[in-house]
């Protein structure tokens, strides 16, 4: 089972300060396609979309002043649908302190690629309450859908091969090639 | 890892990874709705020779909230009555396509005697007065998780009563001394295992002395059950010297807590309400342990490879 895996070449696509101009963008999208932010909370998925979020809240708090938008996190792991296909990575806690019906649930993660985290995400939000919307976040859409999923923010739509590994940090977004 | 069966099995790389999924289950359960699909499709069945009421009731919630199917045996109601052999019953039930087996016996070793017979993970719910692993799984993230600790390094713990029938001291034992705490046995001679010199223990023989020194106090249940060879002289006197009173309570430190795994015999080792007990521990022991056997039955049967395989079992 082990594929030995060679790592071809790097690329950085976006810098930290690309990266971090994008989600202030997003941010102040988020407040115009929900006239202000009143109703919504940020949830972030662990592990690599919990500091985006982070860092939407700050924007959004700089762009409405005074409004502190609710900030949480989710871990989607019990609800994938690949759990006894792969190893498993041990999980995060997920932490949502803040009542979820009614408001509009803005997921956040790094990068949305086949699109079955934001489903297990979405099933897994059904057991805190019943949001009024959900939107969906993300830094770097890559392509290669398996479900009918499309995000509502986006960072930055980069075409990649399915063998690519992405990796999108505050130091920015690099793509490396990988051969098996 | 395929079986949990014992603690020296488990290792403590395996305890601390248990105990930190642990912490992930309890997130669910604290969910408005705490259930999760990560076992859909999974048969777990408890396989109960012995009566039990939190140990089954908490592997069967804990089966039911990450969505697995659940079967009970009764051996009450059961072939066993005709005269089915543990093999036969074990095999039956495989048979039917079961991905683990919750096992609790009176003797020791039957878990890793029926794994030779199934392809299933088994679980040791309790063998004798041998192992009972998933106790020890609870009482130790209780502990960290209610005294808001990271290391266990260095923690007294007191186990006291009837550590010679007791499988919850042994696990107890193993799993606290793996986690870096210092365990001292505390019991009249005759309910003293003969071995225990080889174990990484302290013994006392003062329960007065050790409750002003501990910081856990882990009473254990007289099995009456299992007394029948004259080792107390008389119930009376077991309580006056070992169980927990209310001028014994007075005296424990005012950080220490007491901890039981049930089912508590009042007036004998309890002698005073555990509702009284400031620092006491015994109702989150029950509550956590829905959260550790959680733990448990996802690191058995949320893994690929072995699932393959009892797939192909099934199959053929």
């Amino acid at each position: 089972m082990n594929i030995e895996k060679i790592a071809a070449s790097s690329k950085a696509v976006m810098s930290g300060p690309d990266v971090s101009r994008a989600i202030s963008r997003i941010a102040h999208e988020i407040v115009e396609r929900n006239q202000g932010a009143h109703n919504v909370v940020l949830i972030g998925l662990q592990r690599g979309g919990t500091w985006i979020a982070d860092q939407l809240a700050e924007r959004i708090a700089l762009i409405e002043p005074g409004l502190n938008v609710p900030n949480g996190s989710l871990d989607v792991s019990m609800h994938r649908d690949d759990i006894g296909l792969r190893p498993i990575v041990p999980g995060a806690i997920s932490d949502i302190p803040f009542d979820i019906n009614g408001a509009v649930v803005v997921l956040v993660d790094d990068v949305l690629y086949t699109g079955r985290t934001v489903r297990a995400a979405l099933e897994g939000l059904n057991n805190f309450g019943r949001p009024r919307s959900v939107q969906l976040a993300v830094i770097v859409d890559r392509g290669h859908r398996e479900l009918p999923i499309r995000p509502d923010f986006v960072g930055k739509n980069i075409p990649t091969q399915i063998s690519d590994e992405v990796e999108v940090s505050v130091d920015g977004v690099v793509i490396t090639a990988v051969q098996s | 890892m395929k079986h949990l069966r014992s603690i020296d099995e488990l290792g403590k790389e395996g305890l601390e990874r248990l105990l930190e999924s642990t912490a992930q289950m309890a997130e669910i359960n604290r969910r408005p709705i705490p259930k999760v699909p990560a076992l859909r499709g999974k048969t777990v069945v408890s396989l109960f020779f012995e009566d039990s009421t939190r140990t089954r009731m908490s592997f069967e919630t804990a089966a039911k909230r990450l969505s697995a199917e659940t079967m009970t045996f009764s051996v009450s109601t059961s072939s066993v009555n005709k005269g089915e052999s543990l093999r036969d019953t074990v095999e039956t039930i495989s048979d039917m396509g079961v991905h683990a087996f919750v096992v609790r016996h009176k003797s020791a070793g039957v878990p890793w005697q029926i794994s030779q017979w199934t392809n299933a993970s088994i679980i040791n719910a309790g063998d004798g007065a041998h192992q009972h692993p998933t106790q020890a799984i609870v009482d130790c993230y209780t502990v960290r998780e209610s005294l808001g600790l990271t290391s266990l390094n260095g923690l007294r713990v007191a186990i006291v009563g009837d550590i010679k029938h007791s499988r919850v001291a042994r696990s107890n034992v193993a799993a606290f001394t793996l986690l870096g705490a210092r365990v001292t046995l505390v019991a009249p001679p005759t309910l003293l295992p003969p071995n225990t010199a080889t174990w990484p223990v302290n013994v006392a023989h003062s329960l007065d002395e050790v409750v002003k020194s501990t910081d856990v106090l882990y009473m254990l249940r007289l099995q009456s059950e299992r007394m029948d060879q004259g080792l107390i002289p008389h119930l009376g006197e077991y309580s006056t010297r070992f169980g927990l009173t209310e001028a014994r309570a007075q005296n424990l430190q005012s950080s220490s807590v007491v901890m039981h795994p049930g089912p508590m015999n009042r007036g004998v080792e309890m002698l005073i309400d555990p509702a009284d007990l400031p620092n006491s521990l015994i109702h989150k022991q029950v509550a956590n342990g829905v959260s550790a056997r959680m733990a448990v039955l996802f690191d058995l049967l949320a893994r690929g490879g072995e699932l393959h395989s009892l797939q192909e079992e099934v199959v053929q």
